[in-house]
């Protein structure tokens, strides 16, 4: 089977000033929504208290609100969480009470005024300070990870691919965090972890299209940079729908059977993964043409030496 | 000839196969109910224990399949949860308050493959149920004790050495002390450098001070006791809660994470992780009778205690020495390496018991321990009540007047003498410790997490072979024979491996990691139709599709093993057990997908005259 048989090489390159202004414009558009909006971060991040529990019958929100607000939690979100017989229940950090009693406090509570029966699924608290460690620690994680890939990939290619990658990793989680921000979809750990996947796998794309322009420019002679970037993402064009397609396969699996908990994270990689597709083709490869990448840049002699010995390493 | 793999070759990857097999059978086999026991405060298990628990068992009719001593802990299994239950019951009640007997669900691996080291995965919290604390210690409290104690010893040095000074008090830059002369000064630099040496000194002889801060190494050194002394305090109280299985681990400077799988009444947990302990040094009442006490004629001033072993013991009530003022207590040997016990005591300490001791030389001592322990009992508020629980964990002889510095000897055996060490330093905590974060996860919520991650494994998996099949035919049935090898492979890694643990976020790793397995198989498998379009025979086909993609799938897999590793640095709890599988994922994958189809294409299609490929 065969889903796309090209006889001609694609011009992808044709359309890179209008790529250009697209991905600006979705750029802004995430940093106004993230300046506006602003994430609405997890209580991984902001600290507080989360109940979680499940009634028997379908809940009565009204109810449970009634009841925590006659008890003095009137500051409490009442959430459904994935079904109807699912609450979550999220609480600042409040003075006074100690913080480790408040989710037995509250699910006592809920338990004697609703009176119906139900089950603590489960209860998280997050003190303020492990919040803020968790948020830097986090950003630096990010930028940890940025610099390192920028670092491997000027030493295995060229600095010019180095930074049109990392660019295009960059507008990747931008777009990415400003989806989270204009949906409003809470913004925890596994989410965080989504991100970095998804720079693993945007990155992933990007290498091997920088492989084969590598490739190509060493092969094909009498050809300008752009056709060469064209006829490498020509050649490149099939094997990155059939990655996607099986990885959006397993994410489905994921954001339809993975449960309440892991949909943030599906839901950043199922995304994440469109973005990464995009990007590779028409972030990494026009900025690496926009910094002239020329035939010259990439036939110095220490590449020549890694084709070699690749014989010995091959399987 | 091209496409032909020699025999070792071949043979190497059946045999990680199989290996990676052999150690992802654990998880086949389900768990028994088990009951464990283990000794508390010091105490031992030994032979004669396990032959107490076969008899109450067997009295009691109830029958087990199996139990052993090993470790110091005995395992009881049991054929179901009831026998499991009343056994557990059964023991807590006959056994007496020394000993822990906790529920535990114990993997029923077969013995030859559990004597292979064999194994099954362990399951995070968030798949167990249970209930995970973070506690911070507070590391300033550390600081300014240590800080006391430095002033506390330059002024009782300094006055015992007969160097004047003026004042000694803290300061932002360390510990200041004023002199009146600058000979007073001099002596007293060299006198400290002696005797301090790590401790950074600046003099200022216009001014006539000196003034003292504690070295990097030495604020490490003091952070890092503080921590590892609340460690070991918890530990302690953990194997009191009766968790099979607990965690207790140190976490980056100043955090100890604390994991109990299984605990649901967290109230109780948090209770005794809380609770604080404290040591009274008090005197024996030797003139008072016991005997007649025993019979209820106590007298004033004194009042009955017992020892762990159930011996009584007549104590004046008035209190000696606080607890407090232990600075440190280790356990060692003495000159006829006997077990002993060294206290070092702070300066106010010191001279309280120096003047206590003076007059009571030759006269037995007692060391108190009080806790609090939570009882079943709740108040109005449903607060748990607290009980005073008081023990005379030692008696001992005053030999001489005591000083900053003694020892408790005959404190029985090594064991004994280390467990009195590490009491004696609960006593005395350095720095209190607080909960930051907690987690609890219901059996419901936990069961029902590790049904939904198996089943988006299950329809992941199926999703892709369907595809892989229509896609690339009898290629694809390869690719999938690579991706059923990869997850046992995957699943083998994670059992073998201590430390891995596989949580809800871990099984959208090995997710996620089949669909960008399969990206190899991809990029192999275009380029070989690339070459045959291109007009090259079979083999060329396959040799020159598996060389070229080569170089692409190691830099596209190093670069996503680079963002898994910064991942499993930074992360915590369940993050953590995405990467761990997410990078176990890359490192297997890249072995099946590359070398081990090349292995089944060599085998299939390689060195043969063919004129088309099922690709």
């Amino acid at each position: 089977m065969q889903i796309l048989q090209l006889k001609e090489t694609l011009a992808f390159m044709r359309y890179r000033k209008v790529a250009l202004i697209f991905s600006l414009l979705l750029m802004c558009a995430s940093v106004f929504s993230l300046s506006t909006n602003k994430l609405s971060l997890g209580l991984d991040f902001t600290g507080g208290t989360l109940i979680e529990v499940g009634f028997k019958e379908p809940a009565d929100l009204t109810k449970v609100r009634d009841v925590l607000d006659k008890n003095g939690y009137s500051d409490a979100v009442v959430q459904l969480y994935g079904s109807s017989r699912d609450v979550v229940i999220r609480l600042a950090e409040r003075e006074g009470v100690k913080v480790e009693l408040l989710g037995d406090q509250v699910l006592n509570t809920i338990k004697e005024g609703t009176g119906v029966e139900l089950d603590m699924r489960r209860i998280e608290f997050v003190g303020g300070s492990v919040g803020d460690e968790l948020a830097e620690q986090g950003g630096l994680a990010m930028l940890t990870a940025l610099i390192c890939i920028l670092v491997y990939v000027a030493f295995r290619f060229e600095w010019r691919f180095a930074l049109g990658s990392v660019i295009a990793l960059f507008h990747d989680v931008l777009l990415t965090l400003g989806l989270f921000s204009f949906l409003k979809i809470e913004f925890d750990l596994t989410v965080l972890a989504a991100i970095l996947a998804v720079i693993g796998y945007s990155l992933n794309d990007t290498i091997v299209v920088s492989d084969r322009i590598r490739e190509n420019f060493r092969k094909v002679r009498d050809s300008s940079a752009s056709e060469i970037i064209d006829i490498s993402l020509t050649q490149t064009l099939s094997r990155t729908f059939i990655t996607s397609i099986t990885t959006l396969l397993v994410l489905a699996a994921l954001f339809f059977r993975g449960g309440e908990l892991i949909h943030g994270f599906a839901t950043a990689l199922l995304f994440g993964v469109f973005v990464g597709t995009y990007s590779s083709v028409y972030v990494a490869s026009s900025v690496a043409l926009a910094l002239g990448i020329s035939k010259e840049d990439l036939i110095p002699e220490v590449i020549e030496k890694e084709g070699a010995d690749q014989e010995q390493m091959m399987p | 000839m091209l496409n032909k793999y020699p025999l070792w070759k071949t043979l190497m990857v059946l045999f990680i196969v199989a290996v990676g097999a052999l150690y992802a059978s654990p998880n086949l086999y389900g768990e028994d109910p088990a009951v464990q026991i283990s000794g508390l405060r010091g105490v031992e298990i030994t032979a004669s224990t396990l032959d107490t628990v076969k008899k109450e068992l067997a009295d009691e009719n109830i029958p087990f399949s199996n139990i052993v001593l090993d470790n110091g802990q005995i395992l009881a299994r049991f054929l179901s949860t009831e026998e499991q239950l009343k056994a557990r019951d059964l023991l807590i009640d006959n056994l007496g308050e020394n000993y822990s007997v906790a529920l535990n669900l114990t993997p029923a691996t077969p013995k030859w493959l559990a004597q292979l080291g064999g194994t099954p995965m362990k399951l995070g919290l968030d798949l167990s149920g249970g209930v995970s604390f973070l506690m911070e210690v507070n590391m300033k409290v550390a600081i300014n004790k240590a800080t006391t104690n430095i002033i506390d010893s330059f002024r009782a040095d300094l006055r015992s050495e007969k160097i004047r000074y003026r004042s000694v008090k803290e300061t932002d830059k360390g510990v200041q002390v004023v002199f009146r002369k600058a000979e007073d000064l001099e002596e007293a630099e060299s006198f400290i450098k002696k005797k301090f040496g790590d401790l950074l000194l600046t003099t200022d002889s216009d001014k006539l001070t000196l003034t003292a801060a504690m070295t990097d190494a030495k604020i490490k050194e003091v952070r890092d006791y503080a921590l590892q002394q609340n460690i070991t305090i918890i530990r302690n109280r953990v194997n009191e809660l009766g968790v099979a299985e607990p965690l207790v681990q140190r976490q980056g400077k100043k955090h100890i994470v604390i994991e109990l799988p299984g605990v649901q009444d967290t109230a109780v947990a948090k209770a005794i992780l809380s609770a604080t302990a404290t040591i009274d040094f008090r005197m024996v009442d030797t003139e008072g009778d016991l005997a007649s006490a025993l019979n209820g004629r106590v007298p004033a001033s004194s009042e009955i205690l017992y020892e762990q072993d159930g011996k009584p013991v007549l104590l004046k009530k008035r209190v000696m020495l606080e607890g407090s003022h232990i600075v440190d207590a280790k356990s060692g040997f003495d000159e006829y390496s006997r077990p002993q016990v060294n206290i070092d005591l702070d300066a106010a300490g010191g001279s309280k018991i120096s003047n206590f001791t003076k007059s009571n030389i030759g006269k037995p001592m007692a060391t108190v321990f009080i806790e609090y322990k939570p009882t079943k009992n709740k108040d109005a508020e449903g607060n748990t009540i607290f009980e005073k629980v008081e023990e005379v964990i030692s008696v001992a002889t005053i030999q001489s007047r005591l000083g900053n510095s003694f020892r408790i000897t005959g404190a029985g055996s090594q064991a004994e003498a280390h467990s009195l060490a590490l009491l004696l330093r609960a006593g005395a905590l350095i720095a209190p410790i607080q909960i930051v974060e907690e987690r609890t996860v219901g059996p419901t919520l936990g069961a029902e997490n590790v049904k939904l991650g198996f089943q988006a494994i299950l329809m992941g998996f199926g999703l892709v072979f369907i595809f892989m099949m229509i896609y690339y035919r009898a290629f694809g049935v390869v690719a999938n024979l690579a991706l059923g090898a990869n997850l046992v492979l995957i699943i083998g890694v994670m059992s073998l491996i201590p430390g891995a643990t596989l949580t809800l976020p871990g099984m959208a790793g090995i997710v996620l990691t089949v669909g960008m397995a399969v990206d190899a198989n991809v990029l192999i498998f275009e380029r070989i139709r690339e070459e045959i379009r291109a007009g090259k025979s079979v083999q060329q086909a396959i040799h020159q599709g598996y060389d070229a993609a080569f170089s692409t799938i190691i830099d596209a897999n190093i670069t996503t093993l680079i963002a898994a590793l910064i991942l499993f640095a930074v992360g915590t709890g369940p993050i953590k057990g995405f990467a761990v599988t997410l990078s176990i994922g890359i490192l297997t994958s890249m072995f099946t997908a590359v070398i081990g189809t090349r292995m089944v294409v060599n085998a299939v299609w390689g060195g043969k005259r063919l004129d088309k490929l099922s690709i």
